[in-house]
């Protein structure tokens, strides 16, 4: 990695350490540690099933709102602080401070989700007593979810790069909410026809696919994921995430900084 | 060779909801800053001072034109290694200490790791900030982010420094910190370009200043001739406790203060006052011809465009 994009990224993951965005954690162990023992007191069977379902949904929601809420922010408050100025007055380009920027984020993402996962892991144990070789779905499903924040903090980054904090945070939930049922959105183009199923499915494909990366249900049951679905959700969020940083380049390299 | 070539760069935005209305941040200015000096960019504020800085900073893009920064187009990146910038009222990472900012700063001007701790603790204990260097910045005061930011924009030893009116909103103690370290600044070779509406610092300061205003550049000159040329008129202070009736009737402009009299009048009348003086045996202080101001030079600058358009640079 270029060095100056590392040090941008640096500085952003310490940042998020300084603003107490890792105090999330705090919260997130409350609730599942209360969670597991509760499971455990009322359900015969099912503790396993309810613990990874409870946990995998709270380390994606936890995820996707610090990536929401500190990625709007990333570079329309360094605009607006004029931080920035001083940042693009040195030998970096505008490019690099955007990409420094998402790494950063999704660093921060990463360390946060490590920490939930060892969570819901000691959960597991707590109402398991035990590991089992179905335990390695879960450990699929956190990538999933770590793929799902790299298109998260992409999108917020892009908005954030032409659009005020608040509008940002509106577009990027929203598509947030729009991806999660692109599966039931490619259903519906099939079924429709001329401009409006053009339409449909420009859409329909258009949208991040955040329905595939969720296998939550999947893991709960302790389900075998295809290797297949491994490496298309890799590539895709790859993929996804380079074009939307990309776009989010062509705008910022643009941006007028008033 | 220039440290800065201006070649008419132009700058308009468009405002309004739809975009459609074209207000001109900057007309199209031409100047040329040498080497070494210290250039001061004066105007009142809106004149576009900030929207010429951040314009050779590449911070906003140009309408039209073009600029030269040490002999590389202004947007080459190699330009940024060798010029620092200080923005009007700066903002920094207020979650930092200022060794880390520093540091930060070093990394990103390219500044060797083996060398940046050293230049970091240097830079700091040159701006006074050594037994600070730990503490967070939302901690510092105003003066202290101003020498912070000072301390920043010349850390990788540039050579040319833009200042966005530095002296802004600082006490006087700071004010004269920041006016050391410019005069540090220009004895080490440094071109220093900054731009104030406080004028006092820019006559102390300055070698050269431009005068900007609505946009369109006023007038240039050497501080030095400007403030050299006489005005036809003498200032005579002397003790007394009130202005002698021979002298008031030679036309005078006399103020008393305490048991002193300053008193302002045609040179050619300066022979008669001064005997008028010795006749009432009053005791004279000092004699000196009165000059020109920046300020005069600058009232002047602004003047026609208020009423109309007309004369320029």
């Amino acid at each position: 990695m270029n060095s100056r994009i590392g040090y941008v990224a640096f500085n952003t993951f310490r940042e998020a350490v300084r603003d107490r965005v890792l105090y999330n954690l705090v919260a997130f162990a409350v609730l599942l540690s209360g969670a597991a023992i509760l499971v455990g007191e009322i359900s015969i069977d099912i503790e396993r099933l309810v613990v990874v379902n409870l946990g995998l949904t709270a380390v994606s929601l936890f995820g996707v709102v610090i990536a929401i809420f500190m990625g709007i922010g990333l570079v329309s408050k360094e605009i607006e602080k004029k931080t920035l100025y001083t940042v693009l007055s040195r030998p970096v380009r505008r490019w690099e401070f955007v990409v420094g920027k998402f790494f950063g984020l999704t660093g921060t993402l990463v360390v946060n989700t490590f920490f939930m996962a060892i969570g819901v892991f000691l959960a597991l144990l707590y109402v398991a007593h035990k590991f089992e070789k179905a335990d390695t779905a879960v450990l699929i499903a956190l990538y999933f979810i770590v793929l799902e924040f790299l298109i998260v903090c992409a999108l917020a980054l892009l908005f954030s790069s032409f659009s005020t904090p608040l509008m940002s945070s509106v577009f990027t939930f929203a598509l947030f909410l729009i991806g999660s049922l692109a599966d039931d959105l490619r259903g519906f183009a099939r079924m429709t026809h001329g401009l409006t199923g053009a339409l449909a499915t420009g859409v329909a494909y258009l949208v991040p696919n955040f329905s595939a990366f969720n296998i939550i249900n999947q893991a709960a049951h302790g389900d075998p994921v295809p290797g297949r679905l491994i490496a298309y959700n890799t590539a895709y969020a790859l993929l996804y995430s380079a074009m939307t940083i990309s776009g989010a380049v062509l705008i910022f390299q643009r941006r007028n900084l008033k | 060779m220039a440290a800065i070539e201006i070649l008419d760069l132009e700058k308009s935005y468009r405002v309004g909801f739809w975009h459609q209305r074209p207000k001109v941040a900057l007309r199209p200015l031409r100047l040329t800053i040498k080497e070494g000096e210290v250039f001061g960019f004066l105007g009142p504020n809106g004149a576009g001072k900030t929207t010429t800085l951040k314009l050779l900073m590449g911070l906003v893009t140009p309408t039209a034109g073009t600029a030269r920064i040490l002999g590389m187009d202004y947007d080459d990146p190699r330009v940024k290694a060798q010029v620092g910038f200080l923005p009007e009222q700066p903002y920094f990472y207020d979650y930092l200490t200022g060794e880390e900012l520093l540091t930060y700063y070093a990394q990103l001007s390219g500044v060797p790791a083996k060398e940046r701790s050293r230049r970091v603790t240097a830079m700091l204990e040159r701006v006074g900030l050594t037994d600070s260097a730990r503490t967070q910045l939302r901690k510092y005061s105003k003066g202290m982010l101003q020498r912070v930011g000072l301390a920043q924009a010349i850390l990788h030893d540039p050579k040319l420094v833009f200042l966005d009116e530095p002296m802004s909103g600082l006490d006087p103690m700071g004010r004269r910190e920041v006016r050391e370290m410019i005069q540090q600044m220009r004895n080490e070779g440094k071109t220093v370009f900054f731009s104030t509406h406080i004028l006092s610092d820019a006559e102390a300061l300055c070698d050269r200043v431009a005068i900007i205003h609505q946009g369109e550049l006023r007038g240039v000159g050497a501080v030095a001739h400007l403030t050299s040329q006489a005005q036809g008129k003498v200032e005579i202070i002397f003790c007394a406790a009130s202005v002698p009736a021979a002298l008031t009737a030679l036309g005078v402009e006399a103020r008393v203060s305490g048991d002193m009299v300053n008193a302002v009048l045609e040179e050619e009348k300066q022979d008669a006052a001064l005997e008028i003086l010795q006749r009432a045996h009053l005791r004279l202080i000092s004699l000196t011809p009165v000059r020109s101001s920046l300020e005069e030079f600058y009232v002047q600058k602004l003047k026609p465009r208020e009423n109309g358009r007309g004369a320029g640079a």
